[in-house]
């Protein structure tokens, strides 16, 4: 296989008591798509969350871009907060609730991130906001604010706001659970084509359609450990543990297979 | 007999009243500007992940609120001199006072515009790669400070207001000079009822302005109230 972009190995992480993720192990490599599926109160958002340190994990390591984050002290790993910051730079988060700047234009949602952190001269930011705007179709709307853009609009800017940052790796935290459903399409049509341009990246998501045409993997966490993972043809369609069969059973009525996405048809641009 | 109404003497006297008017603009322009610059530390320390800078924003808040303004002023009176050495002035006293009780008032101002601010926009800034101070800078303040304008109007009037203190060092602001110019006539009533109007007459439209200000927010969809 090709390089791997993230590692994790025997994650952790409990609240006070309650520990929700019990040792995962988990890796993707560049370019690949993983679909994370799963109840919810699995641990999803938790995992995510972990790898790009908005939450500490409480134990077990992570490797970007084949480099151990933070420092091992005592058999525990220590995190530098200002580090993290760093780390952060690299890994690409959309939120469900898409969370865009509302004091800002789109077009300076997507630019302050590479000016301000990275020091990229405006010009050329402003340039490269172009070009992600253009990838996920919303490039008309640069000089709006986002309170005049509907819920798929930014969404969409909140993909490229992150994709700006030029990170290692996407994830994507149920990026259309917030959405109204005639809204969902052009938010996963926009995913999509990133998958397609060989962006790596970490799905969480309840949309098994999107999983099932576009993961290379996918990853079923129950009670915050993977209790099932392979392609998706494999798990989606046949899969082979109880639990897992019990989780589809919920979902595959109505939503498998998805019809057809045509991306030209849903992203103009 | 009825008290016979005579204002005839401040046709005379209006420039001391002034002037008077001059120190209390000036002693409320400087301790608001400073009390602004106090709180928005003091008001970051509120709401840093520092345990021990939100305990010294907790402190400083709680003593100077729970604390009556008079007594500051005094105490900075006869502090400043004793720790720094200098004979402190009237107006050293009261600008320090001043600024350090608006501080305190402020800064719960910049805590609550702050805790205003929706997780998901720090949570947002975080995952770019945004540290605290980047986070409070480009995307909380921005946001917050908008917020904040209608209760910064109204913490200016109460500074106004509190400004007539440093007349009981003997600053020459409106009120000191309304006392001198009162004893000086033994017109008392007409003085003090000349102050009341100046001081309404300048600042019912700043109040105006907040409630204006705010509702303009409000329709806006731009404030939070808790
Ligand atoms: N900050 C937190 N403090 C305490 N418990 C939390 C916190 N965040 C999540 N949890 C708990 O962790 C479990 C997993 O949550 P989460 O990762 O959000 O699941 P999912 O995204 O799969 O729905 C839930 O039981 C949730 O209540
Ligand atoms: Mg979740």
């Amino acid at each position: 296989m090709t390089e791997e972009v993230l590692r994790i190995e025997g994650l952790r992480k409990a609240y006070g008591l309650l520990e929700v993720l019990k040792g995962i192990d988990l890796t993707v490599h560049r370019g690949e798509t993983v679909c994370l599926i799963g109840a919810s109160g699995s641990g999803k958002s938790t995992l995510l969350r972990c790898v790009n340190f908005l939450g500490y994990p409480t134990e077990g390591r992570i490797y970007l871009e084949g480099r151990l984050i933070g420092r091992e002290s005592g058999g525990k790993m220590a995190y530098r907060e200002s580090k993290l910051c760093a780390v952060r730079t690299h890994v690409g988060m959309v939120f469900q609730q898409f969370n865009l700047f509302p004091h800002l234009t789109v077009e300076e949602n997507v630019t302050i991130g590479p000016i301000k952190i990275r020091g990229v001269p405006p010009a050329v930011a402003h340039e490269k906001a172009a070009e992600q705007l253009r990838r996920v179709g919303i490039l008309d709307k640069a000089k709006d604010y986002p309170s005049q853009l509907s819920g798929g609009q930014q969404q969409r800017v909140a993909i490229a706001r992150a994709l700006a940052m030029e990170p290692s790796i996407m994830l994507f935290d149920e990026a259309t659970s917030a959405l109204d459903p005639e809204l969902v399409g052009e938010v996963l049509v926009a995913m999509r084509k990133l998958a397609e341009d060989g962006t790596t990246m970490l799905v969480v998501t309840h949309e098994l359609g999107f999983a099932y045409n576009v993961a290379h993997r996918v990853v079923f966490l129950h009670e915050g450990t993977i209790y099932e993972e392979g392609p998706p043809q494999e798990i989606l369609v046949r899969p082979r543990r109880p639990r897992t069969q019990d989780f589809l059973r919920g979902h595959t009525a109505f939503r498998m297979p998805e019809p057809e996405m045509t991306p030209a048809a849903a992203v103009d641009g | 007999m009825a008290y016979e109404w005579d204002f005839a003497f401040l046709w005379v006297l209006w420039p001391h009243l002034l002037v008077g008017l001059a120190g209390t603009a000036k002693l409320w322009a400087v301790a608001l500007i400073c009390g602004l610059g106090i709180g928005l530390v003091v008001g970051i320390f509120r709401t840093a992940p520092s345990r021990i800078l939100r305990s010294i924003g907790t402190v400083y808040v709680e003593a100077i609120r729970n604390t009556p303004g008079l007594i500051q002023l005094i105490w900075f009176y006869y502090a400043i001199p004793m720790v720094t050495g200098w004979q402190a002035s009237a107006w050293l006293a009261a600008v320090v006072s001043l600024s350090i009780y608006t501080g305190a008032y402020s800064a719960e101002i910049y805590r609550a515009g702050i805790a205003s601010i929706e997780r998901g926009q720090w949570e947002a800034a975080r995952a770019i790669g945004f540290g605290f101070g980047a986070q409070m800078r480009y995307i909380v303040l921005p946001q917050a400070l908008m917020r904040m304008i209608p209760a910064f109007g109204n913490r200016a009037i109460e500074l106004a207001k509190a400004t007539t203190l440093a007349s009981t060092i003997a600053f020459g602001e409106l009120l000191y000079t309304a006392k001198v110019i009162a004893e000086d006539q033994m017109r008392p009533l007409e003085t003090y009822t000349a102050v009341t109007v100046i001081f309404t007459v300048i600042l019912l439209p700043v109040s105006y302005g907040c409630v204006w200000f705010e509702r303009r927010l409000a329709r806006r969809g731009g404030v939070h109230r808790d």
